[in-house]
């Protein structure tokens, strides 16, 4: 008996080991292949960057339960971040990615406190940090330095093509970082601080450097998120980067596939943007309507995500 | 080095005007099972709350091997050898039996190699891949346990774990509690039920409204009479 529990233990290891490079290879090759098939490669590109941005959401809420609803300020510090870069240093753009990346975990270090606090107190502490970094870097007095309302320009390094390929590095990045949340021990220490922090502590865990963690893992992939679609895009002014419907979005592809699997953000991403295309395509004038009952439809009836239909019928959601 | 594991000097604790704890004093051995008794509101749970660092204590010290732990966080406090239990079992939920044990198994570095071991005193080997929210209050209670043990503690705090038990069922706690103090852990138990603390205990702390009021063997307490007072009120 106690050979058997340990046998299944070891042997899961390499099993998610192996369904995590499968995935990884297939998330590759659809997005190299993506493309070639389909013309409209921004659509494309605007997919990944919101897979990106939902699995870096769950990397937070599907594993430590903090809800940001400000997550979008990550996001535009990144891509502000690395558009200043482009145009005060002579970098490569990568480099300038990167550095966009390290100025969104490190505004994390700076809104760290805002982990004391817990459920709604957090997500609206957090709402109310990424519009303060709007107003921020929108404030006319400070043009000279952000663009103030006229936003950006980073065309010198325009370069579609090399950026759909950086965001599908990021995407890479963050679907290989929640596939060792979902299956290290690290990860099996963050589900147990989420579901309870004192026992957790008790149990020997760091609480605090747990969820910090989490938390700048998060911030760093939504920087470099920012970071690839500012030099996807070249030009933008603070509301593209900064307005909340990239929270929004980032929390319902999320919660539309499932939290704190790896699978769940990729499929609510990819299903609810390519739908949220089509609707606004062929009937703009019903497309607030049919997403938000969409929306309601899923709260009601699948709170725990699109693939909790499968988890319901006993099969291991990776 | 001092043959004391445990000391507490001096300790206040108080929520707003209320006090909970007024100048608690007791000290443990290594290997002890000391019973903590008293009615309910007598500050049993805050003691134990303010040794495991869920609570830090407003005055006093508490000692642990020697060493001032007053500000220690709870997680340094287990990796130090304090762990508990908690009156109502708190337990990953989602987790199976055994990831409950292994969660606490990789924090202090265990061999995964012990797991099993651990599983198997509390007796729910069996239920290793229970989930553990599926698992009775009492199963959740012995497992509880169990990731306190997979702590390696030198004490350990064990807060009313036979509410609720079956005689029979008392009757392995309490083989269980013996032999781990055989092993060397030595026990602070919260515990009402008094004929299972005769049987484990040489000696109890009664306290009342937060101050120790008696400290002897449980059979010397039922004469006092601060405790009678204490338990069914003055005359």
């Amino acid at each position: 008996m106690p050979n058997s529990t340990s046998t299944q233990n070891v042997s899961a290891k390499p099993n998610r080991l192996r369904t995590s490079i499968i995935l990884l290879v297939v998330l590759t090759a659809v997005f190299l292949v993506a493309p070639h098939l389909y013309a409209n490669q921004s659509l494309v590109f605007t997919i990944m960057t919101f897979i990106v941005l939902a699995q870096g959401l769950n990397l937070l809420y599907g594993f430590t339960g903090y809800l940001p609803f400000g997550y979008v300020g990550f996001f535009g510090s990144g891509a502000y971040a690395t558009s200043l870069l482009v145009l005060h240093t002579h970098l490569p753009v990568l480099a300038c990615v990167a550095g966009g990346g390290l100025a969104a975990a490190l505004i994390g270090v700076i809104l760290g406190p805002l982990l004391r606090l817990s459920g709604a107190y957090f997500s609206i502490a957090n709402l109310a940090a990424s519009q303060i970094l709007f107003f921020v870097v929108s404030n006319p007095d400070l043009a000279d330095i952000t663009g103030g309302p006229y936003g950006l320009k980073i065309e010198q390094v325009y370069d579609p093509t090399a950026s759909y390929y950086c965001m599908l590095v990021v995407l890479l990045i963050a679907c290989g970082l929640a596939a060792y949340f979902r299956s290290s021990g690290f990860g099996m220490a963050l589900r147990a601080i989420k579901q309870d922090p004192v026992s957790a502590a008790m149990a020997g865990l760091n609480v605090v450097r747990h969820r910090l963690i989490a938390w700048l893992v998060s911030a760093l992939i939504a920087g470099l998120a920012g970071g690839v679609y500012a030099w996807g895009i070249s030009v933008f002014y603070p509301d593209a980067v900064f307005t909340l419907d990239f929270s929004v979005f980032a929390i319902v592809f999320a919660l539309f596939g499932g939290v704190g699997t790896v699978i769940g953000p990729i499929v609510g991403a990819s299903l609810l943007y390519i739908l949220y295309s089509a609707i606004g395509i062929s009937t703009p004038q019903y497309f607030q309507l049919i997403y938000g009952g969409l929306i309601v439809l899923l709260v009601l009836f699948l709170p725990g995500g699109l693939l909790s239909l499968l988890q319901r019928r006993g099969i291991n959601v990776f | 080095m001092s043959s004391e594991l445990l000391r507490l000097v001096g300790v206040h604790k108080h929520f707003g005007a209320q006090i909970v704890l007024n100048d608690v004093n007791f000290a443990v051995s290594p290997g002890e099972i000391i019973g903590l008794v008293g009615p309910n509101g007598s500050g049993k749970t805050t003691t134990i709350n303010v040794i495991s660092g869920l609570l830090q204590a407003d005055e006093g010290e508490v000692d642990f091997q020697g060493h001032k732990i007053n500000r220690l966080p709870m997680h340094q406090r287990s990796r130090l050898g304090i762990n508990r239990t908690f009156q109502v079992p708190k337990v990953f939920r989602d987790m199976t039996a055994r990831e409950n044990i292994e969660v606490a198994a990789r924090a202090v570095h265990l061999p995964v190699t012990e797991i099993d071991p651990i599983l198997h005193d509390i007796g729910l080997l069996e239920l290793a891949s229970r989930q553990a929210g599926s698992l009775t209050v009492n199963q959740q209670k012995l497992l509880d346990l169990g990731r306190a043990l997979a702590t390696r503690p030198k004490l350990l705090l064990v807060d009313e774990i036979g509410a609720g038990l079956s005689p029979a069922e008392l009757h392995v706690i309490a083989d269980l509690l013996q032999k781990l103090s055989a092993r060397g852990i030595a026990m602070i138990v919260v515990e009402h039920l008094l004929e299972f603390l005769n049987r484990i205990t040489e000696r109890v702390i009664v306290l009342g409204a937060g101050r120790m009021l008696f400290e002897g063997p449980l059979s010397a307490a039922s004469r006092d009479p601060e405790v009678i007072a204490a338990f069914i009120g003055a005359a």
